[in-house]
């Protein structure tokens, strides 16, 4: 019987989220055990509607796996189209505080969904989806494990409607990027553990002598943030019904072990995973080999060796001792040459290959998040010398800091990466559209420049303002008065979002008629191939 | 690296293996990566070596600089302090009505008042004092308790009908929908608007005049002029707490808000307080 083993554990799952959501001590928790069962037994009765008793079809070993990735490939655009919507809704609510909805849609709670949606299930969907498609294609076998493939897809989803639900609800453990309860956490522990074990298995019966340094990039990520996460999250719940729980560690040593986290949920999740994203689906979408091969194992191996202690300049002039200040500044400024040697390698990769970026919009995707992965990659350092930091420290500077990096880097390669993978992946000959690839990419790129450039201008302004002090050493301003002026602003940026956002739908609507198999009849770009030598046509005007 | 694996274009050499058609290149690291990596890593020992850095069994290494935040910020503060002594000190000593009669100290205690107010004051006065809806106009030359300087100062050290603290000052208009009829609440909200402003039915009036003899001169006076000594507003002067026209009034008669603030002494000190009390008499209704 197909699905017969799924369908039993998964029957027994729905079970056991109902008897939590009958004996559940706190109301947050049993509704969210209802929305438990609601989503498991749901998903059960589309796998009993989907049952056979045929015999199974042998599954041919030496062809790669790609049903989860091409549910991956959806789940990434559809996250990130909901992740980025409630983007510009956030931003909206700071422009205009009367759209903030009691209790369910406040900032306090959407917040959080918009940061774990873009990072977590958009950036988190990219990563695994294109991970598991690069690791089979560079070690040319089959992914490792059976179903564990679909068992991480779907298990990942979960934690994804788990964690959102639990935001709306009310329930977080209040630490920033790692908000979901002490459940949801070990349910991703489970997850997590499991894509490790198909990654490394896949790894394991490679066919190609050595690993391709996507490859490391990837598993650096998963192993990395699987340390980060479990020691990020230690945790006492209050009852094992129940939606609280108390963290291990206080005080300083908890803000720490916070940003030791959060510095490095960037670091490894955002980083290193899209790095190795770039060394796959450039040298592929470029068609030339990488740069150099000595700089990918330097860059490599000085970043993971250095990334992993600059946390600490999360908290320039804190209660945290000065030693730990100093070692954070000095490991982010080591860190600007190993992170700028991705940059290299990937425009380098291009030489060879520049007359690409005028006829194909999707190496402009590439070539534009590479430039803004250097540009932030320069900036994150600078920001973590702590004269700098006493300035942007606590501003918006930080938030246009962030942007540049997601929507620049992150959201731009897993762009570029979707436009490469998802023709291959339904055996389509081109996209729908690459003429709407090129409306992507401007509107991306113009929303970021945007959404970038007035953060930075309103985050040096408000911190200025927070400084101010009259001759006779007195503050000038209220805290009030410096959010006034950040209005027009904030009004600018959720406009940034809103274009970037109008990008993500163009995307989504191009990836949706690629699948569906349409194709739409269009020039080539450019329209006209211009001659070397301009065609003097007609009487010379001038002569 | 054979260099029978050459690149067409770049004419560089491989490294030979080839990934899902992805090859690698042989290039050498940039130079120019390379320098400016070591100059970091040196720059970043050489500051290690400066400040406090590297962690000992039971304390860090402190740096030839001997450099500490809390040092830093103790000496800051103790420069601020010795800057502004001789004031601070003339304020402890003196009353709030010798200091605003003192143009230099009265100058530097608005300055400092200034400051103390944007930080505590205006989540409800508002950042221009101007008050809002159950937030009193700080402004204006109408004043609940009283308006010179030693009044506000009381005001401010010990709030309004702020439970915790015995000195605060106390006030409370009885709810009178439990006293009067809803039609003599309808009638002195007419006449209690009238005061400022014309009233649509003017029948009313007359016999609001009663209701109001009868039950509210007592607090707020004959002439509903108010009495500073009960914290009773003057009802003829078209400044509302809680909003004008007859409808507003008649609620306030009915079941009145009776806002809180809280007493600031405990939290600020007394030289804050005083400060506070000569910046807020100040902004032009001091009397």
């Amino acid at each position: 019987m197909k699905f017969g083993t799924e369908i039993v554990l998964l029957s027994l799952f729905a079970f056991a989220a109902l008897v939590a959501a009958g004996f559940g001590v706190d109301e947050p928790f049993r509704r969210h055990m209802w929305v438990l069962f609601f989503a498991v037994a749901g998903f059960t009765a589309i796998l009993l509607r989907n049952t056979e008793f045929k015999p199974t079809v042998p599954i041919d070993p030496a062809a790669y796996m790609d049903g989860p990735i091409r549910y991956g490939a959806i789940a990434t655009v559809f996250w990130g189209v909901v992740g980025m919507l409630v983007g510009v809704v956030i931003a909206l609510q700071l422009a205009y505080p009367d759209l903030n909805i009691q209790p369910w849609f406040n900032f306090g709670r959407l917040r959080p969904l918009h940061t774990s949606g873009v990072v977590f299930a958009f950036g988190g969907n990219a990563l695994i989806c294109t991970s598991l498609y690069v690791v089979q294609r560079t070690c040319r076998a089959r992914l490792f494990g059976g179903d564990l493939g679909w068992f991480v897809f779907w298990g990942y989803q979960l934690f994804i409607v788990m964690a959102a639900t639990g935001y709306l609800l009310g329930i977080t453990e209040s630490r920033e990027y790692a908000e979901p309860e002490w459940y949801v956490d070990l349910w991703l522990t489970i997850v997590w553990v499991a894509y490790l074990i198909l990654f490394l298995g896949t790894i394991l019966k490679r066919k190609e002598p050595h690993i391709y340094v996507a490859n490391w990039f990837y598993l650096a990520f998963i192993v990395t943030i699987a340390m980060l996460h479990v020691i990020n999250n230690l945790s006492m719940p209050v009852s094992f019904l129940g939606s609280k729980s108390y963290s291990a560690f206080s005080g300083v040593q908890d803000a720490l072990t916070q940003w030791w986290y959060g510095h490095n949920a960037v670091g490894f999740f955002l980083t290193a995973g899209f790095l190795g994203m770039m060394y796959y689906f450039v040298p592929k979408q470029a068609n030339r080999p990488v740069y150099s091969y000595r700089l990918s194992i330097i860059h490599f191996w000085a970043l993971i060796f250095l990334y992993i202690w600059a946390g600490p300049h999360h908290l320039h002039y804190t209660a945290l001792p000065d030693w730990a200040q100093t070692l954070g500044m000095v490991f982010s400024i080591m860190l600007w040459m190993p992170s700028w040697g991705g940059m290299i390698n990937g425009l380098m990769t291009l030489s060879g290959a520049w007359d690409k970026l005028r006829t194909d919009p999707i190496i402009r995707m590439m070539v534009m998040a590479i430039a803004f992965y250097g540009m932030s990659t320069f900036e994150g350092p600078m920001m973590s010398i702590k004269a700098v930091n006493s300035l942007s420290h606590y501003t918006d500077w930080t938030i246009g800091h962030v942007h540049s990096g997601a929507l620049g880097w992150v959201g731009m390669i897993s762009f570029g990466a979707i436009y490469f993978m998802v023709p291959k992946l339904w055996n389509r000959d081109r996209l729908y559209s690459l003429r709407l690839v090129n409306w992507h990419f401007w509107l991306a790129t113009l929303g970021i420049v945007v959404y970038a450039a007035v953060m930075w201008v309103s985050g040096v302004m408000q911190g200025l303002m927070w400084r101010e002090y009259n001759e006779q050493g007195f503050l000038v301003y209220s805290f009030a008065e410096t959010v006034a002026a950040m209005h027009p602003y904030y009004i600018m940026r959720a406009i940034g979002g809103a274009m970037y956002l109008s990008g993500a739908l163009i995307m989504a609507w191009n990836i949706a008629m690629t699948i569906l198999g349409y194709r739409r009849e269009e020039d080539p770009m450019p329209r006209s191939i211009p001659a070397l030598q301009p065609v003097r046509s007609g009487a010379r005007k001038w002569a | 690296m054979g260099s029978e694996h050459i690149d067409e274009v770049s004419g560089i050499s491989t490294t030979g293996h080839e990934w899902d058609g992805i090859k690698e290149l042989n290039n050498p690291l940039p130079r120019w990566w390379v320098i400016t990596f070591y100059i970091t890593i040196a720059w970043a020992i050489g500051y290690t070596v400066v400040y406090p850095a590297w962690p000992m069994l039971t304390s860090a290494t402190r740096g030839v600089l001997g450099y500490s935040s809390r040092k830093d910020v103790k000496n800051e503060l103790a420069a601020a302090e010795v800057a502004k002594g001789k004031y601070v000190a003339a304020i402890q000593a003196k009353t709030v009505s010798e200091i605003t009669a003192d143009d230099t100290l009265r100058d530097f205690a608005v300055a400092a008042g200034g400051a103390a107010f944007k930080v505590n004051c205006v989540q409800c006065h508002g950042s221009g004092a101007q008050g809002s809806k159950g937030f009193p106009n700080l402004n204006d030359d109408d004043w609940l308790w009283g308006g010179n300087a030693e009044q506000i100062q009381q005001t401010i050290a010990h709030g309004i009908r702020f439970a915790s603290d015995p000195d605060t000052r106390l006030s409370e208009m009885p709810a009178f929908g439990d006293i009067i009829t809803t039609d003599q609440i309808k009638q002195v909200g007419a006449y209690v608007a009238s005061l400022s402003d014309p009233v649509q039915d003017t029948s009313l009036i007359e016999l609001g005049a009663n209701v109001f003899a009868e039950n509210c001169a007592a607090c707020h006076g004959e002439n509903a002029k108010g009495n500073r000594e009960l914290g009773a507003p003057d009802l003829t002067d078209a400044i509302w707490l809680y909003g004008s026209g007859e409808t507003a009034i008649a609620a306030q008669v009915r079941a009145p808000k009776l806002g809180v603030m809280p007493a600031w002494i405990g939290r600020l000190g007394e030289i804050k307080v005083k400060e506070l009390a000569v910046y807020v008499h100040s902004l032009g209704g001091g009397e």
